[in-house]
């Protein structure tokens, strides 16, 4: 069983598609339970500690805007842990503020920097096109071995 | 300052959409509900969500899957269900996140079609399938400058 960084992190499809096919999707849900039950927000309702934007540094350098650094502390740690990626092109709903704008790109410069195998399609939209993303999905998961086909 | 008690520690909750014409979010519930043995189920109005230790909800969400396999999809969540910072009865309007699951629940239809065609291909037959699909490139903008040049 991989482990295998999905983008957008927080697709609900391709979340699936890697878990229905035998591996583990790493997405931003992991991550965010990970904080929320760990403990240690000054002021609820707030989600972040002073500290996340400092653990973003060990991805993106200090005149980065600390709002890329502090959503770094949550994307950071799965990308070190991921062996393979699936990238979605132009994926509308992965579109916010300029925070997020950068740090997906700097999400999936990392993810090309590190050298694992990735996947980039685009979502389908005829019936045809998913055909083609699911079946382009199930030949890299197997690919990988180890899951359960 | 407010101390901070999380909440539902060691558990994990997990998504379960349905978009299919013979299965609905009641459904699921209801048979959530059978294999539950304690662990908290929400129906919603686009599935239901799961709350429990690791092994217990991957029991639940493989059990509700099978009810409709190409139609039922699954994904991890972050705070549990109810959680004031989240659930939309405290903010008002459409919860955060709601916005990419009604983008890719539009999307599920070609989805399903493809499971449901792949399910029985054999690995070369997949391989063929597989060839990424190229769209036409967006207009240009200079092209369609002079088309509205032409029209004006």
């Amino acid at each position: 069983m991989a482990k295998v960084f999905i983008y957008p992190a927080t697709s609900l499809m391709l979340s699936d598609l890697v878990a229905r096919f035998g591996h583990k999707p790493l997405g931003s849900a992991l991550s965010v339970r990970e904080h929320i039950q760990a403990g240690g927000f000054d002021s609820p309702p707030l989600q972040i500690t002073p500290e996340d934007p400092k653990k973003g540094l060990h991805w993106a350098a200090v005149e980065v805007p600390s709002g890329v650094r502090g959503r770094m502390s949550l994307y950071g740690p799965l990308i070190e842990e991921a062996e393979a990626a699936i990238i979605i092109e132009d994926s509308d709903f992965a579109f916010g503020c300029m925070g997020c704008a950068r740090t997906n790109e700097l999400l999936i410069f990392l993810l090309k920097q590190k050298g694992i195998p990735l996947i980039e399609l685009s979502y389908p939209k005829t019936k045809e096109e998913g055909v083609t993303f699911v079946a382009s999905i199930k030949t890299f998961l197997a690919e990988l071995g180890g899951g359960e086909e | 300052m407010k101390e901070y008690n999380p909440e539902y520690v060691g558990t994990e909750t997990k998504y379960v959409f349905v978009e299919s014409p013979t299965t609905t979010p009641q459904d699921l519930a209801i048979a959530a509900y059978e294999v539950a043995m304690g662990i908290m189920i929400k129906e919603t109005c686009f599935g239901v969500q799961v709350t429990g230790t690791p092994d217990e909800v991957a029991r639940v969400v493989e059990r509700l899957r099978k009810l409709d396999p190409f139609h039922v999809f699954i994904k991890d969540r972050g705070f549990p269900p109810g959680d004031e910072r989240r659930c939309r009865a405290n903010l008002g309007g459409s919860r955060p996140g709601y916005l990419g699951h009604e983008y890719e629940i539009g999307l599920s239809r070609f989805i399903s079609h493809g499971l449901k065609e792949t399910d029985t291909m054999k690995p070369e037959e997949l391989k063929k399938s597989a060839q990424p699909f190229k769209r036409e490139p967006p207009l240009d903008i200079g092209e369609l400058s002079s088309i509205i040049k032409e029209e004006t």
